[in-house]
């Protein structure tokens, strides 16, 4: 349902992405991994239409977004959960959350049904977004993204710098978003939990995709990550 | 006259100067807060106010409140439309740089300026006030329309702060200032925002500049007091910070006012600079900012 095809990403003119592609079905979920600078953040980027590739096409469900304004993306059902949540911290929770709404004028089912998933949000709805913990500002950050219904999510590193118990919350949100038919893009650098729940992983190095592997083999076969430096350790 | 009566007249007249200021500053605190842009040329967009609501109340002519309701209504729209071709053709293109647009909105002061020289000419020209009666204090008598003044600028002020507490539009429009790039990957039209909110900005100091117009007359330099006044209040009171703007207005329109009576305007322009430069050394963030700009 996304396909990313062999795209080039500069900054100025340092070239970061160079023929990156992945592939990504309903219901699945696929982890990026690579090391700090790979140019995961940037391939998310891409495919929001925040960052537009020289070359090669990005297309949801056969639509071409590639020269499409930035809008498109959410428009047509991507929700992003950026590196560091990047909330609206001077908004409140509650109006976070309507601009998830408002994205893709999605009915406030959508928001009881974020909230469902986040409970202790319900309670913190009229507080500045900037006032929550690092764990609710987490929470909020994936939950704003839900408010648009998304056939897939784009979540970039979404444990960092999590505590455990929150980590692990998150873990099972991913996993009920692909029972329920939500194709997951996640970037996550802490190896052991992306292999308990992802089904694929594609490595990422200096800006280019490189293998396509299912989780299920690398759970079997840990010495394959060492293939791979910098991950793993 | 006794100093009481002189004092309570000179807080009217700070009032009503405080009241536009408030006006003027609010639509460069509102530029500066969401697009990061400083405009230099938002006096200019003031001037063009007033001189489209001389030339509307002239053409209109028959009864000076129609005349006068006309330039209400035109003036900001034209103004307004004035700034939106310029933020198309000239902010945009420039990526809203902040350094670029600094110099290209000193460009448009002039443009604005000349080209309002050129039509309208370097006379001063008064419009008529749409309302004629005169309140009686026991000391003096006050134009009514100075108080109608201050009352439409708080009802206007009340609307702005309306529109962005409370609707859709305001909350993409806060959401913009807080972090562009991440309301773009909500599919807010970042680009749609800030020609509205240039837009906005401009026609905030052009309905300043109508409801000053029958006290003070059009002329085409008369953007400049206005600008630096704005300048002033935004600093004062945190940039970007519309609760801190509408209060720097109050304070430093007062006592522009109230000094100007008592002394003379020069004297207040200078005692302002100062407090701002005692304001950039002891709280850079401005008086009421919360965070750094
Ligand atoms: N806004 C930017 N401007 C210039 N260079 C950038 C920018 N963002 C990232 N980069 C560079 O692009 C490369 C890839 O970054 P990024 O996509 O954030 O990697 P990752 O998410 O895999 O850590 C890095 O070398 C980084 O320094
Ligand atoms: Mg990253």
């Amino acid at each position: 349902m996304l396909k990313v095809d062999r795209i080039d990403c500069c900054y100025g003119n340092t070239q970061v992405l160079r023929g990156f592609s992945l592939e990504l079905a309903c219901g699945e979920i696929l982890c990026l991994l690579g090391r700090n600078g790979a140019g995961k953040t940037t391939a998310l980027k891409a495919i929001m239409g925040l960052v537009k590739p020289r070359a090669g096409a990005i297309t949801v469900d056969g639509v071409d977004l590639t020269h499409l304004p930035a809008e498109a993306a959410p428009r047509h059902g991507i929700g992003y959960v950026p590196q560091g949540r990047r909330l609206f911290a001077d908004l409140t929770v509650a109006e976070n959350l309507e601009i998830g709404l408002m994205a893709r004028h999605t009915p406030r089912a959508a928001r009881e049904r974020a909230l469902d998933l986040f409970p202790a949000l319900r309670e913190r709805l009229d507080q500045a977004s900037g006032t929550l913990s690092g764990g609710e500002q987490q929470m909020l950050a994936i939950a704003r993204a839900l408010c648009l219904e998304p056939k897939v999510i784009l979540l970039d590193e979404p444990t960092e710098g999590l505590m455990p118990s929150m980590v692990a919350r998150i873990r099972e949100v991913v996993s009920t978003l692909r029972r329920q038919g939500t194709a997951v893009l996640l970037v996550e650098q802490r190896v052991e939990a992306v292999l308990e729940i992802a089904d694929h992983v594609l490595f990422v190095e200096n800006g280019r995709s490189r293998d396509r592997l299912a989780a299920a083999e690398l759970r079997a076969r840990p010495e394959l990550l060492g293939r791979f430096v910098g991950v793993g350790d | 006259m006794d100093f009481g009566p002189y004092l309570l007249l000179a807080t009217m007249e700070g009032a009503v100067g405080a009241a536009v200021l408030a006006l003027t500053a609010l639509g460069l605190s509102l530029v500066f807060g969401v697009m990061r842009v400083v405009n230099v040329a938002h006096g200019e967009f003031f001037m063009l106010g007033a001189v489209i609501a001389w030339w509307v109340a002239h053409l209109v002519g028959a009864h000076p409140a129609l005349g006068f309701l006309a330039a209400l209504v035109v003036a900001p729209i034209m103004v307004g439309l004035v700034a939106a071709v310029a933020e198309r053709l000239v902010l945009r293109r420039l990526g809203y740089d902040p350094e670029a647009t600094i110099v290209a909105t000193i460009g448009l002061l002039y443009v604005i300026q000349q080209a309002a020289l050129s039509t309208f000419g370097p006379d001063a020209r008064p419009v008529e006030p749409p309302v004629d009666f005169r309140i009686l204090l026991p000391w003096f008598g006050y134009s009514g329309y100075k108080l109608l003044v201050i009352a439409a600028a708080a009802a206007l002020m009340l609307c702005v702060w309306w529109v962005l507490a409370r609707t859709r539009v305001g909350l993409m429009m806060r959401a913009t200032r807080f972090d562009r790039e991440t309301a773009r990957a909500f599919a807010i039209p970042v680009d749609r925002v800030y020609g509205g909110v240039f837009a906005l900005g401009a026609m905030l100091a052009a309905v300043g500049a109508v409801l000053i117009v029958p006290i003070q007359q059009a002329h085409y330099l008369m953007g400049h007091d206005p600008l630096l006044l704005s300048f002033i209040v935004v600093i004062i009171g945190g940039l970007g910070s519309l609760r801190g703007t509408v209060l720097a207005a109050l304070v430093i329109g007062m006592s522009d006012g109230v000094i100007s009576v008592f002394f003379s305007p020069t004297l207040a322009k200078i005692l302002a600079t100062l407090l701002v430069a005692i304001v950039l050394v002891i709280r850079p963030t401005g008086l009421f900012g919360a965070r750094a700009a």
